[in-house]
């Protein structure tokens, strides 16, 4: 894996190296090489692995005074925040926790949209990073049903009731699913389960997203090949680790403002009632970041066709690579795009706001636009504008347009204005 | 192997390899079953198949929701007007044409299943368009029939199996 043979300096570690290379790999990861040029949207996959640990630790202790039944469930969770030492702390950190985690990520896959990180050769990184974000929503509409409150159950009947679309063998998959003939004690103990279980295949999978990161390396803000180890290269440790955790460290600002002062602000307060099969809530909502797929749900008239496109919304993003057909990678140097980008931005708020409305009149009809150009976006606008887009020349190096002198110089100033204007 | 057509015909190794493959598939099979199975209702809840209600005291225009595997049932004691509404609409017309008679054998008694078709949710009664039934998840409107009228709903609300025990009672499942 590294880039130059590694020897352990000790006897000790020679002797335990030779054996099982650990040393050899935390080396690879202290020296791994990284371009200099990283800007602070590069922080967040250091931020979400912090998200990650701090949901399994939380969810661990939590599980210790947590009861799955139907009959206890809910008063197991005012016994966690009323009773239990430190209880209201570690429960308000993971329910806060899984929207931090979700914004993280978001902003995430928005970095990774504006400067290509999803292009050859990171196909897989992008892939697998697809494919924790589809665990993440997973286990976090779990988690959200393990209350057994008012929306917990409320939102499990509606999303379990998306197999039932499934023409044939819909109803006994949700059936099936269920564990009965409605959401009940079945299905909420084996969603404990599966939400206590995800986790640890998340962790799996982010083991295997750095894994494919490090054979091309980081893509950059000017998104050119790099040699590496260079002059265009900096070690991850100290360089890296530093920025990392300076802006860890603000995340968690942001993080504790939410934990300490508006610990409920995004929550449903239908969920402080407890789950009753009689009641539906006058207003079903999921939580906030799955608020555009469930505007894209509702928006098209029909059960089946509606499912296919939140899925289809979602999967469309594996394909990317494939419909994404320009070659340059950063949005720096492709002018029409970059405002596409923003307009897709947009959009998705858009969808989010409508998604938390009711689905009637302006708000139907706003949704149905956005859907509709949601799609258009990535099946229409990016691939004809790989073949329509002139882009803007690309540097030689990432410290060529620094150092100045080059030829590419008015990319280098585009490269630093879009730089402030993200900030 | 070092002769090159040996290799392309079938032979007995080739049919080993089926074989075993097949036998293999099969016992995977056998062993995930249980697994796969176990998540499917249990004997418990299985059990829990009927309910009987008691309806003396419903007056027309009333109804009553109870409790039938987990799931809301409506029982609706309908009004004349109701009946008639529900009776005057052209079946063709409808998204999931089923006529009033078929759906409420005595027509003043409607007992259906009180779960929107679309996803789930329990609609609210007398309201909606149609001044039968409202949901407020995704805006289904149904009529006096539990029939779906308006709405991303795909079919009339279910009608379970039930009967009269006796004049006060219906036995529900």
């Amino acid at each position: 894996m590294s880039d130059h043979e590694y020897t352990p300096s000790s006897k000790f570690g020679k002797w335990f190296n030779d054996r099982l290379p650990l040393l050899t790999l935390a080396n690879h990861l202290t020296d791994y090489p990284t371009p200099k040029n990283l800007n602070y949207w590069w922080t967040f996959g250091g931020i979400l692995t912090f998200c990650l640990i701090t949901q399994i630790v939380t969810g661990l202790v939590l599980a210790m005074h947590y009861i799955a039944h139907a009959d206890m469930a809910f008063s197991s969770v005012e016994h966690i925040m009323r009773d239990v030492n430190y209880g209201w702390l570690l429960r308000y950190v993971h329910a806060n926790g899984a929207s931090m985690f979700f914004l993280a990520v978001y902003i995430h896959i928005f970095r990774s949209l504006f400067y290509g990180s999803y292009k050859s050769p990171r196909e897989i990184i992008w892939i697998l990073g697809i494919i924790i974000y589809l665990l993440m929503m997973a286990a976090a509409f779990m988690g959200y049903v393990l209350p057994w409150g008012q929306m917990s159950f409320w939102g499990a009947t509606v999303i379990t009731n998306l197999f039932s679309a499934i023409p044939l063998v819909g109803e006994s998959i949700t059936t099936w699913l269920w564990g009965g003939y409605s959401v009940d004690n079945p299905t909420l103990t084996r969603f404990f389960t599966l939400h206590y279980l995800i986790p640890f295949l998340i962790l799996g999978l982010v083991v295997l997203h750095i894994w494919a990161l490090h054979v091309p390396g980081n893509n950059n803000p000017v998104g050119i090949d790099i040699k590496k180890p260079s002059k265009d290269t900096v070690p991850f440790h100290p360089y890296i680790v530093i920025k990392d955790a300076f802006a860890l460290l603000m995340f968690c600002i942001v993080f504790a403002l939410f934990v300490f002062y508006q610990p409920n602000i995004l929550g449903h307060a239908d969920n402080y009632i407890e789950a009753d099969p009689l009641v539906t809530p006058a207003h079903i909502v999921p939580e906030w970041y799955l608020l555009p797929f469930y505007a894209i749900l509702r928006s098209v008239p029909d059960k089946l066709m509606g499912v296919v496109a939140m899925l289809s919304a979602i999967l469309i993003l594996a394909a990317l690579p494939w419909l994404d057909t320009s070659k340059v990678r950063s949005a720096v140097f492709r002018p029409l795009f970059r405002q596409f980008y923003w307009i897709l931005v947009a959009d998705v708020l858009i969808l989010g706001y409508v998604g938390a409305m009711p689905a009637e009149g302006l708000y139907l009809l706003i949704a149905r636009v956005a859907t509709a150009y949601y799609f258009a976006h990535f099946l229409i606008i990016l691939p004809v504008l790989g073949w329509k887009e002139k882009t803007t020349p690309l540097p030689l190096s990432i410290t060529e347009p620094v150092l100045g002198g080059s030829p590419n110089l008015a990319a280098a100033r585009s490269d630093d204005k879009i730089e402030k204007s993200i900030k | 192997m070092s002769d090159q057509k040996d290799e392309k015909k079938t032979n007995r190794r080739d049919f080993l390899f089926t074989a075993t493959a097949a036998a293999g598939a099969v016992g995977v099979g056998a062993a995930v079953w249980p697994l796969v199975d176990q998540m499917n209702p249990d004997a418990s809840v299985k059990a829990l198949a009927s309910t009987e209600v008691d309806v003396s005291s419903m007056q027309p225009g009333q109804s009553l929701t109870v409790l039938w595997r987990g799931k809301p049932v409506f029982i609706k004691r309908r009004t004349d007007d109701e009946i008639k509404k529900a009776r005057a609409v052209n079946v063709n017309d409808l998204k999931h044409p089923e006529k009033d008679e078929d759906r409420a054998k005595n027509p003043e008694w409607l007992v259906m299943l009180g779960i929107c078709t679309h996803l789930g949710c329990v609609p609210l009664t007398d309201k909606g368009d149609y001044d039968g039934w409202f949901c407020p998840c995704h805006g289904s409107h149904y009529d006096t029939s539990g029939r779906i009228r308006k709405g991303p709903a795909p079919t009339n609300m279910e009608i379970p199996k039930y009967e009269f025990v006796n004049t006060n009672t219906i036995k529900i499942g």
